[in-house]
C-alpha cells in the first residue's frame, strides 16, 4: 500500500532503510507527514516503530533513503526536532527542577555563555503554563506524577519551539486519569500545528488518540487516516506475519 | 590548652612556607576535584574512576624510570596509561561478548600489577605509598603549577561549556539528537578527570583523589535539586574539607590524608542524615505526611486528582 504524498510536508522519509548487525530493522519506508498531525506508530515487538523514530531523530544512520525536516537535511534540522525518550531512559534523581528542565529547551536558543534574555523567560513561562506545570515548577523531577513527568518533556519540547515531536511510547505505564491528561496535551500540540510522532502498542485506544496512523512489520503496512490505515485487513497483514530478523530468530530493541 | 596556645596552634601552620604550599595546593585540588565530582557522580562513573586512578600506576612507574621524579614526567606518564585503560576497555567492550565495565575493571587491574613490578626498576627509589596516598608537606612549585593549570584547564572548559555538558549528562541520547557531540563530551570529561587525578597526586595521591572528588559531590547532591548549585557546592565542599582536613592533621600530627578524606566523609554523613529534603531523618517524618496527604484524597478535599505524586 503507498502513502499519499502529503502537498506540504514538514517531514518526509525517502525509501529508508535502518539495520542493526546487517539485519534491517525498517526496509525501504517511505511516507511524508504535515503540520497538525497526531500520528501513531503501530505494528508487533520488533516491527521497527523505535527504529524508525530513532532515526528520525537522527540516533541511526540509514542505511539506504533520506530523512528531511521542512525541506531540509536531517543534520540542520536539529532544533526543529523534539525526541522524547522512554521513561525507563530518564535519570529521574538527576539534580533538576521542572523549572531547570524547561529551561533546558532554551539552551540551543540561549548558546553557550549568554544569559537568558526576557524573551527565553516568556517562553520558559508560557510552556509551563501551556501544560499546567506552573504550580509544580520549583519541583524536581522525580516527585511528579507519571503523566505530569510526560508534560513536562512535552513543556521543555514546547520551549525549544520545535516543529516535530517524537515520542517513544509516551503511554507506557501512565494510569487511566494521567493518559486521557496526555491525550489532551498531544491534542492541544497538533492543534497548533505541531507534527507528533507516537509509537504506541495498544490497538483500542488508536481511533481516540490518533487522527493519521503508520502501521509497521519491519516493511511500511499501511500510512494514513486512522480507520483505514488500522483497517482490519491491514492489521492482518501486520501482525499475522513473522517479523524477519536474520537467519535465527533474535529481539530487536 | 589556653587560650594563646589554641590561637597559636591554629596560625602556626601559616608560617611556614611548605605549609604554606600545601594549603595552597589542598584548596585547588579540593575546588577543583570538588567541582569535578558532579560530572562523576551524575554520569555514575564513580567505580570507572576508581579504575582509572588505580591504572595511573604504570604510566607513573615508566616515567619514573624514564625521567625520575619529575611533575611533568609524572603526568605524562599518568595520563597516558589512564586513556589506554579507558579507551582499551571501549575497545574491548565494542568487539567481544565482555561488557565495558568488566573490561576496564581487567584492564586496570592488569595495569596495576604491571605498575608494582615496573616500580622496582625505577631510577630513584620511588615509595608505592607515595603514589597512593601522596605527600602533602613535599608538594613543590611544580606540584603547584600542575594543579594551577589542571583547575585553569577544568573551569576554562567547562564553565563555558555547561550548557551543551549538562544536556549531555542528562541524556545522552536526546542531547545527541538535538546537535550535540555527545561523543566529545564524554572525552573531554575522561580527560579532565585523569588530569585531576594526576595533578592531585603529589599532595593526596591517587586514591585519595579520589576521594575529593566523590565525596564533596555526594554531599551536594543529597542537598539540592539545582545543576549549578550542586556544581559549586560541591567545590566549596572539596574546598572547606580539603584546609580543614589539612589543619587538622598539622594540629593533631596525624596523616593529611587520612584526614582530609574523613573530615569530607563527616560532610557526607551529616548529609545523609540531616538532608533537609534527602536526608533519611527527615523521610521518617514526610511518611506520616504523606499518609495524610493519601486520606485527603478519600476525604474529597483533592477531588479526582490522579496526578498525585507516585512515589516519595
Amino acid at each position: 500500500m503507498r502513502a499519499e504524498a502529503h502537498p506540504d510536508p514538514l517531514l518526509v522519509v525517502e525509501d529508508l532503510t535502518v539495520s542493526y548487525h546487517r539485519v534491517p530493522a525498517i526496509h525501504h519506508l517511505s511516507f511524508s507527514l504535515g503540520r497538525g498531525h497526531c500520528t501513531g506508530i503501530f505494528g508487533p515487538n520488533g516491527a521497527g516503530k523505535s527504529t524508525l523514530l530513532k532515526s528520525i531523530a537522527g540516533l541511526l544512520e540509514p542505511e539506504t533513503g533520506r530523512i528531511l525536516i521542512g525541506r531540509r537535511e536531517l543534520r540542520k534540522a536539529a532544533p526543529l526536532i523534539a525526541y522524547l525518550p522512554q521513561r525507563e531512559s530518564v535519570d529521574w534523581d538527576f539534580p533538576v527542577t521542572v523549572r531547570g528542565l524547561v529551561e533546558m529547551g532554551r539552551y540551543h536558543h540561549v548558546g553557550l555563555l549568554r544569559p537568558f534574555s526576557i524573551k527565553d523567560v516568556a517562553a520558559v513561562e508560557e510552556s509551563l503554563a501551556l501544560f499546567n506545570l506552573a504550580d509544580l515548577a520549583a519541583r524536581q523531577i522525580k516527585e511528579l506524577s507519571g503523566g505530569q513527568q510526560q508534560r513536562a518533556f512535552l513543556a521543555r519540547a514546547w520551549a525549544q519551539e520545535a516543529d516535530l515531536y517524537l515520542l517513544d511510547e509516551p503511554f507506557a505505564g501512565l494510569d487511566r486519569g494521567s493518559s486521557a491528561n496526555l491525550a489532551g496535551a498531544l491534542r492541544t500540540l497538533a492543534s497548533r500545528g505541531k507534527l507528533l510522532l507516537v509509537s504506541h502498542h495498544a490497538l483500542s485506544e488508536a481511533i481516540d488518540l490518533f487522527d493519521t496512523a503508520i502501521l509497521l512489520n519491519g516493511e511500511m503496512v499501511s500510512c494514513g487516516p486512522t480507520p483505514e490505515a488500522l483497517s482490519p485487513r491491514n492489521l492482518e497483514c501486520a501482525y499475522g506475519t513473522a517479523v524477519y530478523s536474520g537467519h535465527h530468530h533474535h529481539d530487536h530493541r | 590548652m589556653s587560650a594563646p596556645g589554641l590561637l597559636h596552634n591554629l596560625t602556626e601552620p601559616f608560617s611556614y612556607a611548605f605549609m604554606q604550599r600545601a594549603l595552597l595546593s589542598c584548596a585547588m585540588i579540593g575546588f577543583t576535584n570538588g567541582f569535578l565530582g558532579t560530572f562523576v557522580i551524575l554520569r555514575r562513573q564513580a567505580l570507572l574512576t576508581d579504575a582509572l586512578s588505580h591504572s595511573l600506576l604504570p604510566g607513573l612507574a615508566v616515567a619514573a624510570i624514564l625521567v625520575g621524579l619529575s611533575p611533568g614526567g609524572l603526568l605524562l606518564g599518568g595520563l597516558l596509561a589512564a586513556l589506554l585503560v579507558a579507551l582499551g576497555g571501549q575497545l574491548i567492550a565494542r568487539n567481544s561478548r565482555l561488557k565495558d565495565e568488566t573490561a576496564v575493571a581487567a584492564l586496570y587491574i592488569i595495569a596495576f600489577a604491571l605498575g608494582i613490578l615496573l616500580l622496582r626498576y625505577a631510577r630513584v627509589k620511588v615509595d608505592l605509598v607515595h603514589f597512593l596516598f601522596g605527600n602533602i608537606l613535599g608538594v613543590g612549585n611544580g606540584d603547584l603549577l600542575i594543579s594551577y593549570g589542571a583547575a585553569v584547564l577544568t573551569f576554562g572548559i567547562l564553565v563555558p561549556f555547561q550548557r551543551p555538558v549538562l544536556l549531555t549528562l542528562f541524556d545522552t541520547s536526546v542531547a545527541r539528537a538535538s546537535g550535540i557531540r555527545t561523543g566529545w563530551v564524554e572525552a573531554g570529561l575522561l580527560a579532565l578527570i585523569v588530569l585531576a587525578l594526576v595533578a592531585s597526586l603529589q599532595a593526596v595521591g591517587v586514591l585519595l583523589s579520589l576521594g575529593l572528588l566523590i565525596l564533596p559531590a555526594a554531599t551536594a547532591y543529597l542537598l539540592t535539586d539545582s545543576f549549578s548549585r550542586m556544581l559549586w557546592g560541591s567545590a566549596l565542599l572539596g574546598l572547606s574539607g580539603a584546609v580543614i582536613g589539612l589543619l587538622l592533621s598539622f594540629v593533631a600530627n596525624i596523616p593529611s590524608g587520612p584526614s582530609i578524606v574523613l573530615v569530607l566523609a563527616l560532610f557526607l554523613g551529616v548529609a545523609y542524615l540531616f538532608s533537609p529534603h534527602y536526608g533519611i531523618l527527615i523521610r521518617l517524618f514526610r511518611g506520616r505526611h504523606l499518609h495524610e496527604e493519601s486520606l485527603r484524597r478519600w476525604t474529597g478535599h483533592e477531588g479526582h486528582d490522579h496526578d498525585l505524586p507516585g512515589k516519595n
